[in-house]
């Protein structure tokens, strides 16, 4: 997968985050997922993406992670997961998503995106929505809180794989 | 000067994004919020009550903040409604298909109180 796809993901986590969260994330090194659909945290927003190619979105929180964030985004300290914090990965997967569509369609690629689902628990699987390579790009917010980005598009017409 | 009397409607399907908003509306000084969930919930809500603005999403399930604008617009009651799309759909095709549709104004998500400021007070001439 080139950095034409990568970048406007990479570049949209860093937007919504200080826009709206009013934090910079740390971006780490991306890497490919193996062949496990085990996320490393514990709560995740997933996109679907539809265009000449079809693919999905998934942004991976762990719990200090998001409650971090949502504590920035509202103005208070959220202690524990609860149905404002859930609502919240799918609002910012869904921000991060139309961000990223929107630096992709300027390059000439357009997709059409899905209302994000939320999923949620220690160990829970990530089905992305079609077989292909996954990309994660692992970010970190305050004192290393981690968050992870998935990125998927069809095996037959990854770009640049 | 905002109208603190003024009643706006703020539609989302994610309460993330209402709280978000009502929580600038706020600071800017505005404290007639109420909220739907979804575009026929909405359209319900100002079926029923008057309502002086409304800010709607796009992408909800239940009517679509485009179906929503249409309709209001198709509406001899409503149709003078202002109305401010915040939206993730950032795409310029969506945004000529909102404004033949005869939105007053677009916001694309991530935004800022700043921005919301502008947007409004852009339909509303202060």
């Amino acid at each position: 997968m080139n950095v034409e796809f990568i970048n406007p993901f990479l570049q949209a986590v860093v937007t919504v985050l200080q826009t709206m969260a009013f934090t910079t994330p740390k971006v780490g090194k991306p890497f490919l997922k193996g062949k496990t659909p085990l996320s490393q945290s514990d709560l995740t927003g997933i996109v679907g993406l539809t265009g000449v190619i079809n693919g999905s979105l998934a942004v991976s929180f762990s719990e200090a992670a998001i409650l971090q964030v949502v504590s920035n985004m509202f103005g208070e300290a959220f202690k524990e997961i609860n149905d404002e914090v859930r609502d919240a990965v799918g609002e910012i997967s869904n921000m991060i998503c139309g961000d990223a569509r929107r630096m992709l369609a300027e390059k000439g690629h357009e997709f059409q995106a899905a209302i994000p689902t939320v999923i949620e628990g220690k160990n829970h699987k990530i089905f992305h929505t079609l077989p292909g390579p996954v990309l994660v790009i692992p970010f970190t917010v305050g004192a290393a809180d981690a968050f992870f980005v998935e990125v998927c598009f069809e095996a037959s017409k990854s770009p640049g794989v | 000067m905002s109208n603190p009397n003024l009643k706006i409607l703020t539609v989302d399907d994610f309460s993330t994004m209402r709280r978000i908003i009502r929580n600038m509306l706020k600071q800017l000084g505005y404290n007639n919020i109420v909220e739907a969930e979804d575009g026929a919930t909405a359209f319900a809500v100002m079926q029923r009550d008057k309502v002086d603005f409304v800010i709607s999403d796009w992408n909800m399930p239940n009517m679509n903040g485009l179906e929503l604008l249409k309709a209001i617009r198709a509406d001899n009651n409503l149709k003078s409604t202002p109305v401010l799309m915040v939206t993730a759909e950032a795409l310029k095709d969506n945004v000529v298909e909102a404004v033949k549709a005869g939105v007053n104004n677009y916001v694309v998500k991530p935004f800022t109180a700043e921005k919301l400021k502008e947007k409004i007070d852009a339909i509303l001439n202060v």
